[in-house]
């Protein structure tokens, strides 16, 4: 199939970017979008122009690496996938694919569409430790976890750390991306005695890289690869206020 | 004394508006079933309206628990619009520059139009206290301090003003219906189980509110009430 192409390039981060129009022929609709970049890429390369730059790496969904707004949508029209997951037959002969960054200041764009995403790394490094005793492996059921509280920890542990909820919200919030990292170490009785402490900590850091605050619209939700439950939200700023009012994080006589 | 430093955060913020949003939502519930009273006659509804500032008689004197109320709601709302100006403005640092092509994926009306909403409602407030609280010449008409009935109907004579309270009723079941569950969101009373059940009652209450809210001015400009 033939598609036209939008996409967003920009030489640096301190450069204007505008988006250049490119016609792609030839798009197999079983290439996923990363494969299609690909191809445009080489035809690129080819005429002696500079590829189009973008983050990739285990492209089977599991990494976080990739990720793009496309036509508008973070990770593009199919819901629950990352943008290497996305596969050209969700689009037709002919259309018009628009290709944009995500846009967010604490992301700030490095070239074309890869953005620096160290503010998420920074926010993890905030929560700190969890209480566990080192040496050798305690023994099975001496620390009972229930099965649905597994479940849902483990549901939170799935997000990768993408942006797409950055990226999606309008107010350029990070609050999915930390209520699913504070949520799946607060679920589990390992991480329960910094629990409250944590939320805070991440939450004070997420504040300081310049993401916006939340105001419960759940586009994030909406675009999440890993369909990460706003529900997290909600938990978060439960261990936020509660952490807040007994000044957790706060060492005093 | 923690709680004082709740308005660092951006969680804190919400949690702020939350909890004075609600402030708000249990007095515009009360005041739509006070207007309703209209409805009853001017005796009645003159009585009331005394009745308020008699309120807790003979333990409080005249006006003094009106006049609590009165500083408990401005605080509240000095709070709500500060946390909400205050997080627009992060959230416009954090994305300085838009989306050439943007869609939205499960975003609703009422909750993309919280600010402006919001706003809307300020000038509605501001004008509503001008024209039936203080009786500010804002509209013809002869406004009388003890009879509140006929300054209500002759205020909504006043077709203009009808208009923007018809407006600011809409503006208000918007801003309700995101915003109480919202509220519930933030202060993490929310999961999926209940989010059917909280937006459900959201919805019913700012329907309930509107309806009830509107149908005062409607009934004066199609002379029911008169």
């Amino acid at each position: 199939m033939k598609l036209h192409l939008k996409v967003w390039r920009q030489k640096s981060g301190n450069r204007q970017g505008h988006l250049v129009d490119y016609e792609l022929d030839n798009v197999s609709p079983d290439e996923s979008f990363l494969e299609m970049m690909d191809l445009l890429n080489e035809k690129l390369i080819e005429k002696g122009e500079e590829p189009v730059a973008f983050d990739h790496d285990c492209r089977e969904g599991i990494c976080g690496s990739c990720g793009m707004v496309i036509n508008g949508i973070a990770h593009g029209p199919k819901a629950a996938v990352t943008t290497c997951q996305l596969h050209m037959r969700n689009f037709k002969d002919g259309d018009t694919v628009v290709v944009e960054p995500w846009r967010a200041s604490p992301f700030p764009i490095i070239k074309d569409l890869v953005v620096d995403r160290s503010a998420f790394d920074r926010i993890i490094q905030a929560g700190g430790y969890i209480s566990v005793s080192t040496g050798s492996a305690p023994d099975a059921n001496t620390l009972p976890v229930g099965k649905e509280q597994s479940d849902l920890a483990m549901d939170a542990a799935q997000c990768i750390a993408c942006g797409a909820c950055v990226a999606a919200c309008p107010n350029g919030s990070a609050m999915l991306f930390t209520a699913a990292k504070a949520a799946h170490l607060g679920l589990l009785p390992q991480g329960q005695p910094e629990r409250n402490r944590r939320a805070v900590l991440m939450i004070n850091q997420q504040d300081a890289e310049g993401f916006g605050g939340c105001t419960n619209i759940g586009e994030c939700e909406a675009v999440c690869p890993k369909s990460i439950s706003m529900d997290f939200i909600a938990r978060l700023n439960r261990d936020v206020l509660v952490g807040t009012i007994a000044g957790a994080g706060r060492v005093e006589a | 004394m923690y709680v004082m430093t709740l308005h660092r955060s951006s969680i804190g913020k919400k949690i702020i508006m939350a909890v004075t949003g609600l402030i708000w939502v249990g007095f515009v519930l009360l005041h739509m079933y006070g207007n309703l009273k209209v409805f009853l006659g001017p005796e009645y509804f003159n009585a009331y309206a005394e009745g308020l500032r008699t309120l807790g008689a003979p333990i409080f004197g005249h006006t003094h628990l009106l006049y609590v109320a009165r500083l408990v709601l401005t605080v509240a709302l000095v709070l709500h619009v500060w946390s909400a100006y205050s997080l627009t403005q992060q959230a416009h640092h954090a994305r300085p520059s838009n989306y050439i092509v943007r869609q939205k994926v499960q975003a609703n009306r009422a909750s993309l139009s919280m600010r402006w909403g919001g706003v809307v409602i300020l000038i509605f407030l501001i004008y509503h206290l001008m024209h039936l609280t203080w009786g500010l010449p804002v509209a013809p008409g002869v406004f009388v301090q003890a009879d509140a009935y006929h300054n209500l109907v002759n205020g909504f004579h006043f077709i203009p003003a009808t208009i923007l309270y018809l407006l600011g009723v809409i503006a208000l079941s918007f801003h309700l219906y995101h915003g109480v569950f919202s509220a519930f969101q933030t202060l993490g009373l929310n999961n999926q189980n209940t989010e059917t059940s909280i937006k459900g009652a959201a919805l019913a209450l700012s329907l309930v509110i509107s309806i009830g809210f509107a149908v005062v001015p409607l009934s004066v400009v199609a002379g029911i009430v008169r």
